[in-house]
């Protein structure tokens, strides 16, 4: 296959790279140069890689909202957890969300409880559900970025054309540019350039990127996931901030056309609306969700049920929002390596395989060991 | 979560077809995607083809890098 991994991890290329990005942020040395990324693939790929600890000390790199899991808020499992307990039904679920934890529990205790819980690698996993066992109520929890919503949005059309009465999601599906434009337009953490969700980017493709640039005058590149797309994009960032220009490139351009997918678009525009949406650790933010539209209101599970989801309640100690929010970095909160690990996790972070303080725990004695502060203020 | 893995077409049947990954062969939908052909690679994302994937030389890549670097974008 041309094009192979190998090349995108090329040594030779990471390490040109690397120099140039010394030279550009050394020119502008007496600052602080911010870039955030935005996805969790992106969070995950920096920490594996060594990347934070290869930059210049004036170079930092915040780690964003991109996690869908890690947005979800806790009462959003909790009416889950809740459906999760009627005898009558069967929950569907991405494997991600299995571990976080709500107001009180997680699916994973409710499953081993006895709740009838099953993980699906496929939103077409609960039609063909549905399909053989009829007597059941199959509920499927709808969470996810564009990437993700699409493929939803399929699946809900193919159960309302196939009549399948027993088949609904409880949806809570975010779109990713209005969060930007929630951190963008914040004082709380100064952001110099974005480095943009890859796999996001796909379906949306670059136009909402345009817009924040103008708005804000922050520089974006749509990033790939090997180490050379992102040392690549970080230093495409570094010379537009060093150019004072607030342009948009696409380096993942082998994944990522500027019109994205134009008919995944159209197929969320016929399932769902934009609705005001709470995010962890970022609160509301208008029009940041997806609803499923009134005309399919017979696969809505929250019509289907009966029920609303309420915000829930994070435990007090755990820092989760500040981390999203790229205020501190995962070792700064108190709960960190200590209450908080992979196996006993107390906040979402900690338990996707795509959380900040997940890839900090797994990877950042590499960070440590070259004395670098990770990110923060 | 928003994981997306770049793969070959093997298989197409209608709307569904089997694509190849590193010699995993598992199911896909290509339904979000118009005139997928057989040979096309293509990112799986849940089951989904979610997006065409061009495959590229690293030099092309650096072409990009270039022309930044030459400001001649």
């Amino acid at each position: 296959m041309k094009g192979r991994i190998e090349d995108y991890r090329d040594p030779r290329l990471t390490d040109q790279l690397l120099r140039d990005i010394h030279d550009v942020a050394g020119s502008a040395s007496s600052r602080t140069i911010s870039l955030m990324e935005v996805c969790g693939t992106h969070t995950m790929a920096i920490a594996r890689y060594g990347i934070r600890s290869l930059l210049p000390d004036n170079l930092k790199l915040l780690s964003g909202p991109g996690c869908p899991v890690c947005v979800t808020p806790a009462g959003y499992v909790d009416t889950a957890i809740s459906l999760s307990r009627n005898p009558d039904v069967t929950v569907v679920t991405f494997g991600d969300l299995m571990r976080v934890p709500g107001s009180d529990s997680s699916l994973a205790v409710a499953k081993a409880a006895g709740a009838d819980i099953r993980v699906a690698y496929s939103p077409s996993y609960a039609l063909e559900l549905a399909r053989n066992q009829p007597e059941r109520k199959v509920v499927f929890l709808a969470i996810g970025f564009e990437t993700t919503s699409p493929s939803l949005a399929w699946t809900l059309v193919q159960a309302k054309e196939s009549r399948l009465s027993n088949l609904s999601f409880l949806c809570a599906c975010k779109l990713i540019p209005p969060a930007l434009h929630a951190l963008a337009s914040s004082d709380e953490v100064k952001i110099d350039g974005l480095l943009c969700p890859g796999h996001v980017s796909t379906i949306i493709g670059t136009a909402p990127y345009e817009q924040l640039a103008r708005q804000y005058g922050i520089p974006c590149v749509v990033a790939g996931f090997e180490p050379v797309d992102v040392l690549l994009s970080v230093l495409l960032l570094c010379r537009r901030i060093a150019r004072g220009e607030a342009k948009v490139d696409i380096e993942y351009s082998r994944s990522v056309p500027k019109e994205g997918n134009p008919k995944a678009l159209k197929l969320l525009g016929q399932v769902f609306e934009p609705a005001d949406s709470a995010w962890r650790g970022l609160g509301t933010i208008p029009d940041s969700g997806l609803e499923i539209r009134s005309g399919l209101s017979d696969h809505d599970a929250k019509t289907v049920f009966g029920v609303d989801i309420p915000l829930g309640k994070d435990n007090p100690a755990c820092r989760c929002g500040d981390v999203l929010r790229g205020v501190i970095s995962p070792p700064e909160c108190p709960l960190f390596r200590t209450a908080c690990n992979p196996l006993t996790p107390v906040g979402a972070c900690m338990v996707s395989g795509e959380g900040a303080c997940a890839a900090f725990y797994k990877y950042c004695e590499l960070e440590h060991k070259k004395g670098t502060q990770p990110h923060g203020n | 979560m928003c994981l997306a893995i770049p793969s070959e077409v093997l298989e197409i049947h209608g709307d569904e077809g089997t694509v190849e990954w590193q010699g995993t062969k598992v199911y896909a939908n290509f339904s979000l995607l118009d005139n997928v052909s057989l040979g096309d690679y293509v990112l799986l994302h849940a089951g989904f083809a979610i997006q065409k994937y061009q495959p590229e030389e690293a030099e092309e890549l650096m072409e990009l890098w270039r022309k930044v670097s030459e400001g001649a974008d």
